[in-house]
Order: structure tokens, then sequence, then C-alpha cells
């Protein structure tokens, strides 16, 4: 699916830049963001190699167990194929802490550690390399995160003298659990045949 | 204020707690960095490709000619045409998002419906592809199912939401 998405959005922007005679911004546009893309990834470095130190030194101290436990009556519900006290229910549970708590820069390195887990722990190497249903769920509950202080856009906002900024928040939640329902509703859908 | 000091709280817990259960705490950090470097090195490629690919759709004016094209359904559902393009732009690029916030806030007001549903709009979800890129980027999963279709489905679910309840109680 996401193959045929890459070569959609490359493939219709070729053609509308063709239409809308913006051919010259298309190549500079080539040119320039694989290298921006490389500065992106040398900024993400930093921050993910610092989290998955961090996370690292909870893992073995034993908090991250203590977090999976607190969440494992909610999360349970959502991966019950997944061992309760495994590596990767642990990973999933750090992951949502992070998201909940607004720490994009470290949701990420843990949440790249959820999917490896989960990828060993169904053994998804002798399924094709398919993604599953534990895969995808995880991924929805990523794309579709509620966060509880979106910092970024009330900063926004605040800058343009809106006079009451963080009125937005009770919004930004009713929507992103509305996102988040329908993504969990439609997981469920798709892979109903297979439970 | 408490926001500013969540980062450094939680360090300073999971430091003292590593302390306390006399874990070795340097080599365990550069034990996790390490395995962030090669993180990194996996998921770098699908990255590259994944922003040349934004990077080309935002400079073709294809966000204009798609917003056109589907312009009769949102105005339909009430939706304020400034708004519409975030639909399209939320999911595959969060820069590219921010920056059209920032430019319908600043031409709009800050204390205007739309500039409000527009911060909803983007507040309530994460960029999706980027999400997929990474996440995927990373393991060996070659095929995603459905992770596109849910995704996408979660996202204009959040997004309708945020501009229905906004325009309702404004």
């Amino acid at each position: 699916m996401f193959n045929y998405i890459w070569c959609f959005i490359i493939i219709l922007s070729i053609i509308c830049s063709v239409v809308t005679g913006n051919t010259n911004n298309l190549t500079n546009s080539i040119l320039s963001s694989a290298s921006e893309a490389v500065e992106l990834i040398i900024t993400m470095t930093g921050t993910v190699c610092l989290w998955s130190g961090i996370t690292e030194i909870a893992d073995k101290s034993g908090l991250s167990r203590t977090i999976a436990k607190l969440l494992s009556p909610l999360l349970s519900r959502l991966f019950p194929d997944l061992d309760r006290n495994g590596k990767a229910f642990g990973a999933i549970s750090a992951n949502v802490t992070a998201n909940l708590l607004g720490l994009g820069n470290a949701a990420t390195p843990l949440g790249i550690k959820a999917m490896k887990e989960i990828e060993k722990e169904k053994a998804l190497s002798l399924k094709n390399f398919t993604a599953d249903r534990d895969t995808v769920m995880f991924v929805i509950l990523n794309t579709t995160s509620l966060q509880l202080m979106p910092t970024m856009i009330i900063s926004i906002l605040e800058s343009y003298g809106s006079t009451q900024p963080a009125a937005i928040v009770p919004y930004v939640w009713i929507s992103s659990i509305c996102g988040l329902a329908v993504g969990i509703i439609s997981v469920n859908i798709f892979y109903k045949k297979e439970v | 204020m408490i926001i500013s000091l969540i980062i450094p709280i939680i360090m300073l817990i999971i430091l003292t707690d590593g302390l306390i259960k006399k874990v070795p705490v340097f080599s365990c950090f550069t034990d996790g960095a390490k395995e962030g470097l090669k993180t990194m090195y996996s998921i770098a490629p699908s990255l590259i490709g994944l922003i040349t690919a934004i990077g080309m759709f935002k400079a073709s004016g294809a966000l204009d000619i798609l917003t056109n094209f589907l312009s009769p359904v949102t105005e339909l559902m009430g939706i304020p045409k400034e708004v519409s393009p975030l639909f399209f732009l939320k999911p595959i690029s969060g820069s590219g998002s921010l920056a059209m916030l920032n430019r319908i806030v600043s031409d709009n007001g800050a204390d205007s419906v739309v500039s409000k549903i527009a911060a909803v709009m983007t507040g309530s979800t994460e960029t999706t592809f980027y999400c997929i890129a990474v996440y995927y980027g990373a393991t060996n999963i070659k095929k995603t199912g459905y992770t596109v279709p849910c995704a996408l489905l979660g996202d204009f679910a959040s997004m309708l939401t945020a501009c229905l309840i906004v325009m309702r109680d404004v």
C-alpha cells in the first residue's frame, strides 16, 4: 500500500506541475529535499539516541515494567495477543505514556522499539513480513495520538495575539478521541476475520 | 512552567530510580544510545524517500488542484475553504501544516473561527505518513496491511470532528 502511495504522490506531483507550469519549482524541490531529509535525520539522531539511552536505564531499573503494569488494564484490551509481561507490551506502554505527556521526541524511539519487539514476539518474519493486527493497531495509536497539551499550536495562537489560546484544548481532546476511536474501530473491522 | 519542567523531571526520576536500584547508569545509557544510532541508520532511507515525495507534492501546486477539485464537497458540509487544504496536508507534512496554520492565523486573526478550526485540526492528529515511514522503516516489515486506510480514516474523523465542534460552538 505504501508503495503505491509513494509512487502516486510523485507521479501526481509531476503531472500537476506540468499542468500548473510549476516545473522549475518541482525540479528545485527534488534537488533540495533529499538533502533537507538528511538534515532532519541528523537533528533527529541526537534526540533519538538520547532518549534511547535514557529509556534503557528505565528498562534495566524496572521502571518501565511498573508503568506497563499501570497501563495494562487499558492496553491489554487493544493488544489481546501480546504477553502482558513481555518486552513489546512494556515498550508500547512507555510510548503511550510519552505521547500523553506530549514528549514527541521521546515517543518516537520508544515507538520504534515497540515495533521491533512486536515484530519479534509475533515472529512476523515467518509471515512474509506482513504487518499484523498488533503492528497496525500500534501505528494507529501513534498517528491519531492524543496529546494532553498541544503546546506548539497554543504558542502559534498566542504569538498572533489570541485572547484565550488555551481555549482550543478541549476541542483538540474531543477531536483526537474521535479520531482515535474511529482508528481503533476500523482496525478491529479490517482484522476481524483473522481473530 | 510545569510543562517546561516535564522533561527534566522525567530524567531525574529515571536516573534516581536507576541509582537506587544499583543499575550501571552510564553504560546502560551508552548501550541504549548505540541502539538509537542503529535505528536512525535503518529509517534514513525511507525518510529520504518520503520527504522527497512530499517536497515535490508541495512544490507542484498539486495541493491547490486537489483542494479545488473537492471544494464542492467541503462547501456542502459548511467547512470554510481556508481550512480544507489541511485535510490533505496534515497527514503528509507536519512542517507544511504548521506553516499553513501560521498563514491562516495571520490572515484571519487569532480569535477568528477559521483560525480556531485550523488550530484544532492541526493539533488533533500526528503526521500520519511520517509515522508510518519511521515505524515500518525501522522494522523488516515490507507490507503495511491495512495501516494506511485505518490511519487515514482516523485522521479524517478527527479533522472533521474538529470542524464540526468548533463551528457549532462559536
